[in-house]
Order: C-alpha cells, then sequence, then structure tokens
C-alpha cells in the first residue's frame, strides 16, 4: 500500500505556519505531545503514547551460551518492528532502510550507553548467561518513532523481572516465579531520545515532530541523553550545515525534555509498582478508560390512548362553548410587574388575515412540539393533552370560531399517532374542514391501523384554508 | 447467522438495527416486498437473503427505500457521483492520475477542467489538491474524476489554489457535516470566515483569513466528530469566546 502523498497545499502551509511559530496541533515550537505509559499485566511489557504514536514494547528473556569474546557478559537484542499498522507506506516484512536506522539508533541510544547491567546477567561464565531481548512494536506512526520508542523500551527493561538462579556447584536452577520472586535488572540509568526537526538550513527548529512535520522538514536531529546530563547518543540526518550554537541550543531543550520524560516513567514505575504490591488490578484493561454504555434506547411501545382520545374530545366539547370572561383583568406577573389584556378574546373588529395564518402556523409548531413530548414518554400525554386543550381553547379565545379545523384534527390525530404507532387512514381533505368527521376518524384510529397521512392531511389543510 | 440474532431482527423496527457482518437481514426487507428497494454500501445480496457485510447500523432512506450501513470508517471506498478530493500524483499522457484515498489513483482528464481544450491546456502541477466529482466508480475499473458538470461548467470543482491546508478526518465526519441536520460549518462561519470544501473520501480542504484561524477551524471540525449538535453549539460559543478575547487581547 502508497503512502497517501503530501499535497503543495499541505507542504505550503505547514511551512508557513512553521515560519509564523505555529503548529497545526496548537503547540508551541519547543512543546512535547502528551506522553502516556502504561504498563501490561505481563512484566517487561510497556506501552507509551506519544500524542498519537504508539509504540508497545515487551521485554523477554532466555539463558543462551554467551560470545566467545564476553564470556561473562548477558546479551541484549533490540529489535524494532515496523508493521503496516502503523503507517500504510510501512511494508511487511523485512525493515526498510528507514526501520534499519531506527533500530540500530535505538540499540546505539540502549546498548552502546551501557544502560542496562551486563554482568549481572551472566549465570555460568563462559556457560549460560541471560538474554534479553526487547521487541518493539510500532502501532501507529505519527512521528517521533523513536522518542516514543526509546521511552517504551528503557520503561519495559526497568518493569521487566528475570526468573531467580541459584548456582550450587555445577547445578544451575532457574527458579519460577511461584518458587522465588523473580529479580529487576539492573538499570543504571534511563537514556531518551528526543528529535528535533529543522526547517530552512536549521532557522527554524521543532521539538517532537509530528508525521506531517516530519514529512516536510529538511533535517532532523536525535538526541538521546539522561537525568545525568550525559549524551548517549546524537544523530543527524538531512543535509544542513548547523551553527554550534543551534546544536548547544538542542542539548539544551534535550536537558530539561529528558528531565520531564525521566519522572514521568519513574512515576509510571512507582504507580505500577504501588498497585502491585497492594494487590490492585493492574494492566492494560485497568488503564483503559471505561466506555461503559449506561443507558439504552426505549424501544417503541404500545400505549393506551383511548384515555387521551377522551380527554381530547372533552377539550373540543368545551372549547365549543362560548367564551364567557372578557373582561380585562389585569394580573400580578412578578413584584411590581403587572400585564395586562393577556388571555382576553379580540375586540378588534377587522380580522388580520396574515395573523391568522401566522397563529395557525404557531399552532402547527406547538403540536410538533406535543409530538415529540409523547414521542419521549407515553407519560406525558395527560401533560399533552392538557397542552392540546390550552392551546385549543387560546384560539378559541383570540379568534372566535374560525372554519378551518385543521389544527383541532391534528391536535387529536397526533397524540395516537404517536403513542401507538398506529396510522391514520387517508383523511379526504373535504372531510377535514368539517370537526366531526376529523374527530370521528381519529377515533376510528385508535382502534385500527392504515397507512400514515398525517403529514399529507396537514399540508392539504393548510392547502383548503 | 445465529439464531437468536435473528429473532432480534424480526423483533425490533427495520430502522437503527445494529449488524454484524453475515447477518441475515431478509426479515428486515420482508415489509419493502413488492416494491423494489436498493442496496447500499455494507449489504450484498446472496441468491435470495441479504446479508450484511459491515458492522454498522443499518439505514434507511424513504424516497427509493435504499438501505445501507453506517459505521466508523477511515478508508474510502469509491462511489459514482460522489465528491472528493484528490492529490495529483503523477501525469501520464492525457490523464492526471489522482490519489483519493481509494485502492487504485484515479484519472482525470486534462479535458475535464472548465473552459479546457486540447491548446488551453489546464495547469495542473503534481502535488496539487484538486476538488472533483467521481464520474466512474466500478469495482473492476480506476475510478475517474471530472472537475466539470455535464454543461461543462466547473461549479466550484476545480484546482485549489492560492493556499489554504488539507487534512484527512474520518468518513463519517464528512457525512456528517455535508448532512443538511448538522450546523457546524454554518456556526463555524459565523465566528470566523472559513472558505472549505469536503470530500467524501475523509479530506477536508480549508483556508481561513489567517494561519491561525484556519488551525482554529480544522481543530473545530476534527473536535466535532463525535458530538451531538448542542455539544457543537457550546463548542462554537467557546470558540467564539475565546477568538474575541484573542482580538481584544491583540488590540
Amino acid at each position: 500500500m502508497k503512502e497517501t502523498p503530501l499535497s503543495n497545499v499541505e507542504r505550503d502551509f505547514l511551512l508557513a505556519a512553521i515560519r509564523s511559530g505555529k503548529r497545526i496541533d496548537g503547540r508551541d515550537t519547543y512543546d512535547y505531545r502528551n506522553i502516556k505509559i502504561t504498563f501490561g499485566l505481563e512484566r517487561g511489557c510497556c506501552e507509551v503514547q506519544l500524542g498519537q504514536t504508539r509504540v508497545l514494547a515487551q521485554v523477554s528473556c532466555e539463558a543462551v551460551e554467551p560470545r566467545n569474546a564476553r564470556p561473562t557478559e548477558g546479551q541484549l537484542y533490540l529489535n524494532l518492528e515496523l508493521s503496516p499498522m502503523a503507517s500504510p507506506g510501512f511494508e511487511p516484512g523485512r525493515l526498510s532502510e528507514y526501520g534499519v536506522e531506527l533500530n540500530r539508533l535505538l540499540e546505539r541510544c540502549l546498548k552502546d550507553s551501557r544502560a542496562v547491567d551486563m554482568e549481572s546477567l551472566c549465570i555460568v561464565a563462559g556457560e549460560k548467561v541471560w538474554q534479553i531481548r526487547v521487541d518493539v512494536h510500532v502501532l501507529n506512526h505519527d512521528g517521533s518513532i523513536l522518542d516514543c520508542g526509546s521511552i517504551a523500551a528503557i520503561a519495559a527493561l526497568s518493569h521487566f523481572r528475570r526468573p531467580d538462579v541459584t548456582v550450587v556447584g555445577e547445578t544451575v536452577t532457574i527458579h519460577t516465579p511461584e518458587d522465588r520472586d523473580p529479580v529487576p535488572l539492573s538499570v543504571h540509568h534511563m537514556p531518551v531520545c528526543i528529535s528535533f526537526a529543522f526547517f530552512e538550513q536549521g532557522k527554524y527548529l521543532l521539538v517532537d515532530p509530528t508525521f506531517k512535520e516530519e514529512s516536510v522538514m529538511e533535517g532532523n536531529m536525535v538526541m538521546a541523553m539522561n537525568a545525568h546530563r550525559e549524551l548517549c547518543t546524537v544523530q543527524m540526518t538531512g543535509g544542513m550545515l548547523l551553527l554550534k550554537d543551534q546544536i548547544l541550543r538542542c542539548s539544551q531543550i534535550a536537558v530539561i525534555k529528558v528531565a520531564e520524560v525521566t519522572e514521568l516513567i519513574k512515576k509510571a514505575l512507582s504507580n505500577d509498582a504501588k498497585a502491585r504490591s497492594e494487590g490492585k488490578k493492574c494492566g492494560y484493561a485497568e488503564s483503559l478508560p471505561r466506555r461503559r454504555i449506561t443507558t439504552s434506547v426505549a424501544e417503541p411501545q404500545r400505549v393506551d390512548t383511548t384515555k387521551s382520545v377522551e380527554m381530547a374530545q372533552d377539550v373540543i366539547d368545551r372549547a365549543d362553548e362560548p367564551v364567557q370572561d372578557l373582561d380585562v383583568k389585569s394580573t400580578l406577573l412578578d413584584a411590581g410587574f403587572r400585564g395586562i389584556g393577556e388571555g382576553a378574546a379580540n375586540t378588534w373588529l377587522i380580522p388580520d388575515a396574515e395573523n391568522e395564518v401566522e397563529e395557525d402556523e404557531d399552532e402547527m409548531e406547538d403540536a410538533d412540539e406535543e409530538e415529540e413530548v409523547d414521542a419521549m414518554d407515553d407519560g406525558t400525554s395527560d401533560v399533552a393533552a392538557r397542552r392540546n386543550q390550552t392551546s385549543v381553547s387560546q384560539t378559541r379565545v383570540a379568534e372566535g370560531y374560525h372554519s378551518d379545523s385543521s389544527e383541532e384534527a391534528e391536535t387529536v390525530t397526533l397524540n395516537e399517532e404517536v403513542l401507538g404507532g398506529y396510522k391514520r387512514p387517508p383523511v379526504d381533505p373535504s372531510a377535514d374542514l368539517d370537526l366531526s368527521v376529523a374527530l370521528k376518524t381519529s377515533q376510528i384510529v385508535s382502534s385500527t391501523s392504515g397507512p400514515p397521512a398525517k403529514k399529507k392531511t396537514k399540508r392539504k389543510g393548510k392547502k383548503n384554508k | 447467522m445465529a439464531p437468536p440474532r435473528e429473532e432480534t431482527v424480526e423483533s425490533k423496527s427495520s430502522e437503527n438495527l445494529r449488524v454484524l457482518p453475515g447477518d441475515d437481514l431478509s426479515d428486515v426487507f420482508i415489509s419493502t416486498r413488492g416494491s423494489k428497494f436498493r442496496l447500499g454500501p455494507g449489504l450484498r445480496q446472496e441468491g435470495e437473503t441479504v446479508v450484511a457485510c459491515k458492522c454498522g447500523i443499518l439505514r434507511k432512506k424513504e424516497p427509493n427505500d435504499v438501505f445501507w450501513i453506517d459505521n466508523h470508517q477511515k478508508r474510502y471506498v469509491p462511489v459514482k457521483g460522489e465528491t472528493v478530493l484528490g492529490i495529483v500524483v503523477g501525469k501520464a499522457g492525457d490523464v492526471f492520475k489522482v490519489d483519493i484515498g481509494g485502492s487504485v489513483p484515479a484519472t482525470l482528464s486534462y479535458l475535464a477542467f472548465e473552459g479546457a481544450t486540447k491548446r488551453n491546456r489546464p495547469n495542473v502541477a503534481i502535488g496539487d489538491v484538486v476538488f472533483g466529482r467521481l464520474l466512474v466508480a466500478n469495482r473492476d475499473m480506476e475510478p475517474e474524476l471530472v472537475c466539470m458538470d455535464s454543461a461543462g461548467r466547473s461549479g466550484g470543482l476545480g484546482i485549489m489554489s492560492d493556499g489554504g491546508f488539507m487534512f484527512q478526518c474520518s468518513l463519517g465526519l464528512v457525512r456528517k457535516m455535508l448532512s443538511p441536520k448538522c450546523t457546524l460549518v454554518k456556526q463555524l462561519g459565523q465566528v470566523m470566515p472559513v472558505e472549505l470544501a469536503a470530500g467524501m473520501n475523509g479530506r477536508i480542504w480549508l483556508r481561513g483569513k489567517t494561519v491561525s484561524s484556519t488551525i482554529t477551524a480544522m481543530n473545530a471540525i476534527s473536535s466535532a466528530e463525535f458530538m451531538t449538535e448542542s455539544e457543537i453549539r457550546l463548542m462554537v460559543h467557546r470558540l467564539q469566546d475565546s477568538v474575541s478575547g484573542m482580538w481584544s487581547g491583540i488590540s
């Protein structure tokens, strides 16, 4: 699979952003992404997340014959895997040139800096030594694989425990974990790689470049350092001429970053050790945020609608009664605040055609709202009915009786349509004008079912007006 | 496949049904028997039955009874008629090869631009971003892009020039953004003016007035993937506050 090519647009924008001192993930020039270190249930298993970059390291050991040149020293192997899972550009199988370079750098960082004491890995001089193997798997590639990988490798090595060994005379016993507690490796120091990306011949410098930034950089420098400010590895790639000051500045930044990272690793290790000693749960499953579903969606249910139909009938019956109270009252709305003229009949003699239409539409919206309420909870049907009641009576009060009964028909139908999932038979638009017919249909609807016709009725009712 | 799942299929309504690959969905389609229906992505006809070949949620669109499975996906599968953002990766004779994120690069004829003739070639360089519509998208053929409609007008399609930035997101986010229900772009436009092109292949090109506004808009869009409409509103409000704070801080 080919990697997605970088477009000119992206390149230009990234460079312009860097020139103005900005980065696309909102970081500052010298900022590191968030680091998250988690340990597995097994000893020597560590996963590190650096932003979107993820690396998993697993340490294992085996008793082997030592090399002839160094009969009293153990062996440390470092194996980096760049699978296509990390980035579509990585080929499965043999390591690419880039992979070999990273592997070698990681090896230099850990092995050549003598981070792990090799002589303590000797069982019987010249015959048996421990071979420690670190497998570093890149799970996702979003730049700075080395930074992430070196943290994962050294954290995994510090987390690892090898089986205890006793030598009595000629017999060598490798104890099982049940028999004797496994012993940790002696890690002298923790070298951590810090990546720098350079742009425009070293004019601009970024710490911890992302994948996109790495793809537009001119050159990069990797500095491995430990908390004692000892340089373990420095490597520069890309044809660049850097000033001495630039390199010194990088080392200054590395000192600070390494101190922070080492602190993080130590904290993660102590947290894990504490959890293990207290018998608490540890490992990946524990460290992952739980995403439990605590609510579920209720299935549509059939609800008895006879009551609401009755209530709706009641509403319409009452609405037909002439409005008695036409007095203008002032009502106390709030302390020192009175309202006047609310809830009274329209005393304007000329009916305002436009207003009427608007109000009708309002009513429809109301009805829709009620529909939603009903759909959410069948228990609110009473409330909805009551709201219907008020809305209908308001219409009456405001406009007196007007021939179009479409809202009433709706107010009635929507209840059962929603509640029971019942469907209303198609209503003849002319019949819709007659209130009684509409009511009848609605009552029939409550007991039978048919194709939905609510929306259509609504439209037609409006047109008829 | 398993009997218990089939039972659930029967008991549940056909909409918003969660399905797994291999699920027999014939029961869902019994309701539409007699009338024609269409199978979209994630559904496959096998003899008499319809089975799911993706895990996700079964969706239905009313007018033509179109069914498909909605899921989280990043890899694009070209679909005829969709608009996509591609990167020109090469020129081969009279066609450009354009990477649209599919399994094979798409072809784009140099005549498929507005006002392009054999004499008057469009100015396309390798690495340019093009916004085009898929004219051909078959399983066994190279997809073909065009940058104009049937009347020969560009209609917003063409080369994305003069800056801006393109970023990758999930296919679901673009679908969400382009759905009529989503107001993300509208709301964002009220906070900061942004020019934006969203390709169905999960690529979004945008250009703000400044570098920082482009970055802000990009982060706002990519963070909106799992937000509800009200959360988006809240997020844009916060963004507005911080942006206005930023401006007052400067002035």
